[in-house]
């Protein structure tokens, strides 16, 4: 029969989690336990639901920890305030009941192309905190997704938490998903921004972008047409068209290439407008 | 909130079966202990078209235990199974494929397992593996009608319908079209869709002495009673079917629970224990019938007096491997295809082709909803050709007494016309701002659709005729009534509705009357739950039985001269025994005239009249459309209870505008590619707007208190409204469906 | 493994692989069929309970997760003949069709009233119902009576967070 272990606290679960390589890691279980009466039972499972709490903010930086749901991201008050746009992309998360039980860990782990949530991670520049029994390490996230669904993440390590640097005061902060409905939906073309805007031109700009390749992207192409120009519509153009130009969407059950072409570009450009507009 | 002072036909009672669904003390098939119950599966073809060879079943898995059932298993014509079919209008489904027979679709059932567990059952399939050897498939309706592949017949043509109404042949059509002044013609095309009924097909098979017991989640009993004398050649009364709690059915209920019930039967004589079958979700998706996708080349032609002179319209719909109700779906779609608009010289063609896809069949609206898409697209760009604004066009040339229909159907009463058009105008209001900026920034662009429709109550000419349909109503020793019908209750609140109608021809409180489980043994065949026509027929075959009753039953206190209220009487006369019935049967109302040959007469006792109007907006950086409005009102006659007949037409209004905006089946090589909830979606919650929900009355003669039906209507409409508002908007034709962003995305693109 | 959660008020202890789904502990070892499969994807809500008082799809929540926590089916929300606000008003205001759906709805529902998470003097009341309902698939109704019932339940429950 499976195994089962539950950490006495988040120390334990690093322990577990090298004495136990093979058990499954389950947080959440929303993406894991999808279908779980047709799956193989695993070895063992090793339980962190409810380990790696907590949110926390000092004057520099928003500590999430891994193990947060996304219900919880989206009524922190720290989070609606300093990143409110990791609170919105929480609240597009499935329903409520998965956002309920899915932990933002979880969603690092997957490292689905088309997970919620991750490219505003890319956009804010997240740093994801790793640990094992062999000690800490962090990693830029920008730097943590090596291929479809694969992650930096070494076999005997867990994410313990995720720091976000707090945005400069006015920077422009923006989310779209557009999914298969309103809710409970996958996504087809998603994006994030960070755009700092200083004497009427785009000072620094970093965009997240979901499903249009086989892990979320930061648009380096988009960012480059980006900075240094007037947020206005014409900048708008030419930072869709760097983009579309960087990207090679795919047709599936779910969208269209064209179509998340389009698109994607469309949202980038309405950010630079917005941001230019505020 | 209404107040239930009086709680008989007219007003809101609260459901009947209400508090055991809240509580969650209804028993659906999977709820029930079943003592010994063995799980059963299917394996299924991956393959859309093929020989089957044979099965390789794995010698090293543990077998004991696991029953498994091949169609060379089963000494057919033997006692026991009499025929490999699955009886319909025709016997060409078989209930597994035998080895050297032909597989026509992918999932079809080719071998059935059964095992004290489910994991069992599943673990045993992974080790039993059919052979086959391809044959070239077909999945378009034209490569059904080039017929290089013949998979029905010599021509793949499941049916045919020709429809003339004043005009002799082809020739004079002609001529008349050419004598228009303008001609608007275009080509339609709709897609499959699944009724996703939230509880999956479940059925139980069980021996007890002789009988056969069939328990489970189905719309009509008497079909799947027939389907199991058919395969099992047992007589009716060796078989009982009864009807659990249903979670949903909308058509997707009526015809396929007759091949779970024959799998159940199969796996229960073999394994010689009860057996219950309860469908995953993706193999429901998967391997069940569908809504017919159809295709629909429409003509209108205008007279010089502005008047619609001609109309000529060509339906195909894609049937499927196998004949199912095609016909029957057909010929709904070819009887409504003109739709409700006045026109001297009208001619509908239809087919229902063959394909290797999984059997389409029963769907709310029932060939009606493809082709009202078709006819009101039409209607409003031949409106708009004009220049005449989009309702008072409807207004002009619609149906009203003293108008003939395409069969040339007098229409004389109980035609809901003019009020569902003076319903729509009096709340549409001024339609929204053109154009708009939305909380994203995106620009959007707004517009307002229109759509109206009517629908057939109750089976086709003189089918009602044929079905013979009978309930009954007796008197209990406890001073009680019992209503005996085989209408299902799958949601649409058919037990309530019964209720209400017998307590008030009973002249009882509601808790007096007690709704029976439907079950063939306890109940007659009261015809299929169906056809919008539960309430307007069976409802009405209650009241009468109820009103007979008690004449009866007063009479005979009267002889007794014994008085006190029908309840007390009836403890009376049951006293010593007596079985007091009333059994009574369908009879046509007067003046029914059709011809089956020619498709001409009255095609319905009476139809239900609608008006949709949808607003809506479109997002121009994602082209993400957001519903903004969407009445509804519809003429049902009589709304026995308004709450019940509300939430019918709230759930078939969203039914349709998730048809229209976000259901598809997306097929890749005959295999239903999207066979998840995930990947096969429904609206939820956020996806549509409040809708505004006009019930209208109109009263039919010879329904129940002017009753007729509801179910099926508030599928036909919207869908239209929702692609006539986008043209509004955007200044593009939509002819197809579902509408997606991707295909906004693209017109747009092309008048860019 | 020895399983012990609290069931609607009550310990309950099963002997079940920790891996079992807690949809299935519910339904066949503690026989509470009120609870429903209608997807076993965690999307359509039939097999909603509350897991700690939070509204979660059973069929993603393993036995072993459960152990020492605390379950609410549909059948612990009323109070004996007592049904909950939104129990009733599911039943008086139609927003019950079939009825497959319903437990889901009525747990979730009754969480978010009873938490004040809606309440009828917020502007947008009723997007708010719809939004929170989003994980709950209705195929019968249009949800139009369900968010009917869910504020009606709310006005009378009157909740403060």
């Amino acid at each position: 029969m499976t195994d089962y272990v539950r950490p006495r606290d988040d120390r334990d679960a690093i322990a577990l989690r090298a004495a136990h390589p093979d058990y499954l890691v389950l947080a959440g279980g929303t993406d894991l336990l999808v279908s779980a009466h047709h799956k193989a039972e695993p070895i063992g499972i090793l339980d962190l639901a409810g380990r790696f709490a907590g949110i926390s903010a000092d004057a520099t930086t928003v500590r999430i920890g891994a193990g947060t749901t996304y219900r919880a991201l989206a009524e922190a008050r720290a989070i609606a305030t300093l990143i409110p746009i990791l609170a919105e992309a929480a609240r597009e998360i499935g329903a409520l009941q998965i956002q309920n039980r899915a932990t933002i860990a979880g969603n690092l782990a997957t490292s689905s192309p088309v997970g919620d949530g991750l490219p505003v991670l890319l956009a804010l520049d997240a740093t994801i905190h790793l640990a094992s029994v062999r000690g800490e390490r962090t990693v830029p996230y920008h730097a943590f997704c090596t291929g479809y669904r694969k992650t930096a993440l070494g076999a005997d390590e867990l994410i313990t938490a995720i720091t976000i640097p707090r945005p400069a005061p006015g920077a422009y902060l923006a989310w779209r998903k557009v999914g298969t409905r309103r809710a409970q939906s996958i996504s087809k073309v998603m994006a994030a921004t960070c755009l700092e805007v200083r004497d009427g031109r785009i000072a620094s700009a970093r965009f997240g972008v979901g499903a249009v390749a086989d892990r979320p992207i930061r648009a380096y192409a988009a960012e480059a047409a980006a900075v240094g120009q007037v947020p206005d519509a014409a900048t708008g153009a030419a930072v869709a068209a760097a983009l579309r130009a960087s990207i090679k969407p795919i047709d599936d059950l779910r969208s269209t290439a064209r179509y998340r072409l389009e698109i994607a570009g469309n949202l980038l450009a309405r950010f630079v407008e917005n941001a230019g507009q505020r | 909130m209404t107040q239930f002072s009086s709680d008989r036909v007219g007003q809101s009672v609260p459901r009947v079966d209400g508090v055991a669904k809240v509580t969650g003390t209804a028993l659906y098939l999977d709820d029930l202990a079943i003592a010994g119950v063995r799980h059963g599966v299917t394996v299924r073809s991956t393959c859309p078209h093929a020989i089957l060879d044979g099965f390789d079943r794995d010698p090293e898995f543990d077998w004991t235990g696991i029953t498994v059932v091949t169609a060379d298993d089963v000494a057919w014509g033997q006692p026991g199974f009499k025929q490999n079919v699955i009886a319909m209008l025709e016997d060409d489904q078989p209930a597994l494929v035998p080895v050297g027979g032909r597989i026509k679709h992918w999932d079809e059932p080719l071998a059935l397992i059964a095992a004290p567990t489910r994991a069992r059952a599943l673990a045993a399939r992974a080790h039993f593996k059919p052979r086959f050897t391809p044959l070239p498939a077909i999945f378009t309706i034209d490569d059904a009608l080039r017929a290089e592949v013949v998979l029905y017949g010599d021509d793949n043509v499941f049916k045919k319908f020709l429809v003339r109404k004043g005009h002799t042949d082809d020739a004079e059509l002609e001529r008349a079209l050419a004598g228009c002044v303008r001609v608007v013609e275009g080509h339609y095309a709709t897609g499959a869709q699944e009724q996703m009924y939230i509880e999956p097909q479940a059925m139980l098979a069980y021996h007890d002495g002789a009988v056969l017991h069939l328990v489970g989640s189905m719309q009509c009993p008497y079909y799947v009673h027939k389907a199991m004398k058919a395969l099992t050649g047992r007589r009716a009364d060796e078989i009982v079917v009864r009807q659990t709690v249903t979670g949903g059915g909308f058509g997707g209920k009526e015809e396929y629970p007759s091949m779970l019930a024959a799998h159940c039967a199969l796996l229960a004589s073999a394994a010689g224990a009860p057996v219950k079958m309860i469908y995953e979700r993706d193999e429901d998706i998967a391997a069940t019938t569908k809504r017919h996708p159809g295709r629909v080349h429409h003509k209108l032609g205008l007279a010089a007096d502005g008047s619609i002179a001609v109309i000529d319209i060509d339906v195909i719909f894609d049937g499927g491997a196998y004949l199912t109700l095609s016909p029957v779906v057909l010929s709904r779609g070819v009887l409504h295809a003109a739709g409700p608009y006045r026109c001297p010289l009208v001619r509908v063609r239809g087919r229902a082709v063959a394909t290797n896809h999984p059997p389409h069949g029963a769907f709310r609206g029932f060939g009606a909803p493809q082709t009202t898409f078709a006819y009101e697209r039409q209607i409003d760009k031949l409106a708009r050709a004009l220049g005449v604004e989009a309702w008072d066009f409807r207004d002009r040339h619609a149906l009203r007494p003293g108008d003939t229909t395409a069969t040339g159907q007098l229409l004389v009463d109980s035609v809901g016309t003019d009020a569902i058009v003076d319903a729509i105008r009096k709340v549409a209001g001024s339609p929204p701002e053109p154009r708009g900026t939305n909380r994203h920034g995106a620009p959007v662009r707004r517009g307002r659709g229109y759509a109206f429709y009517f629908h057939g109550a109750g089976f086709t000419g003189s089918g009602e005729q044929r079905l013979a349909g009978r309930a009954a109503v007796s008197a209990q020793v406890d001073g009680t009534f019992m209503v005996h019908a085989s209408s299902t209750d799958m949601g649409q609140g058919a037990i309530t509705t019964f209720t209400q109608l017998a307590a008030g021809a009973l002249g009882v409180d509601n808790d007096r009357v007690r709704v029976i489980d439907p079950s063939t043994d306890l109940v007659p065949d009261s015809g299929p739950t169906v056809a919008s026509r539960t309430c307007m027929v069976v409802g009405g075959l209650v009241e009468r039985a109820s009103a007979v009753l008690r004449e009866r039953l007063v009479a005979w206190g009267r002889q007794h001269q014994l008085d006190g209220d029908l309840s007390a009487l009836a403890r009376a006369a049951t006293a010593d025994g007596t079985d007091w019935r009333e059994t009574v049967q369908y009879e046509p109302p007067p003046g029914i005239h059709w011809d089956d040959t020619t498709y001409t007469g009255q095609a319905y006792p009476c139809y239900g009249w609608a008006g949709c109007l949808v607003d809506l907006e479109v997002d121009l950086d994602t082209r993400e459309v957001t519903l903004l409005r969407c009445v509804h009102a519809v003429d049902v006659g009589k709304a026995i209870n308004p709450v019940i007949v509300a939430g019918q037409i709230d759930g078939g209004t969203v039914q349709a505008l998730g048809w229209a905006l976000l259901e598809q089946i997306t097929y890749q090589d005959g295999r239903v590619a999207n066979a998840t909830m995930t990947n096969c979606i429904v609206p939820t919650f956020a996806d549509v707007p409040d809708l505004e929900t006009i019930i209208v009355e109109c009263p039919y003669r010879f329904g129940p208190h002017g009753a007729k039906g509801v179910g099926e209507i508030p599928m036909d409409g919207p869908a239209a409204a929702v692609a006539n508002a986008l043209t509004d908007a955007l200044g593009v034709e939509f002819d197809r469906l579902p509408i997606l962003p991707e295909d906004i995305a693209r017109a747009l693109e092309v008048v860019a | 493994m020895n399983i012990a959660l609290i069931v609607n008020g009550a310990t309950r202890t099963v002997e079940v692989s920790p891996y079992k789904r807690l949809l299935d502990l519910l339904r066949d070892d503690l026989r509470l069929t009120g609870t429903k499969e209608g997807c076993g994807e965690g999307e359509c809500g039939a097999c909603t309970v509350l897991l700690d008082g939070i509204p979660v799809n059973s069929c993603l929540v393993v036995a072993g997760q459960c152990d020492g926590h605390t379950v609410t089916t549909v059948e612990g929300l009323a109070d004996g003949p007592l049904l909950h606000a939104v129990q009733r008003e599911l039943v008086a205001r139609g927003g019950a069709q079939c009825g497959i759906c319903t437990p889901g709805i009525a747990v979730c529902a009754a969480a978010l009233v009873d938490s004040g998470a809606c309440r009828t003097k917020d502007g947008d009341a009723r997007a708010k119902v719809r939004e929170l309902l989003a994980g709950n698939i209705c195929r019968c109704t249009g949800y139009q009576l369900i968010v009917d019932a869910v504020l009606a339940a709310a006005d009378q429950v009157g909740g403060e967070s």
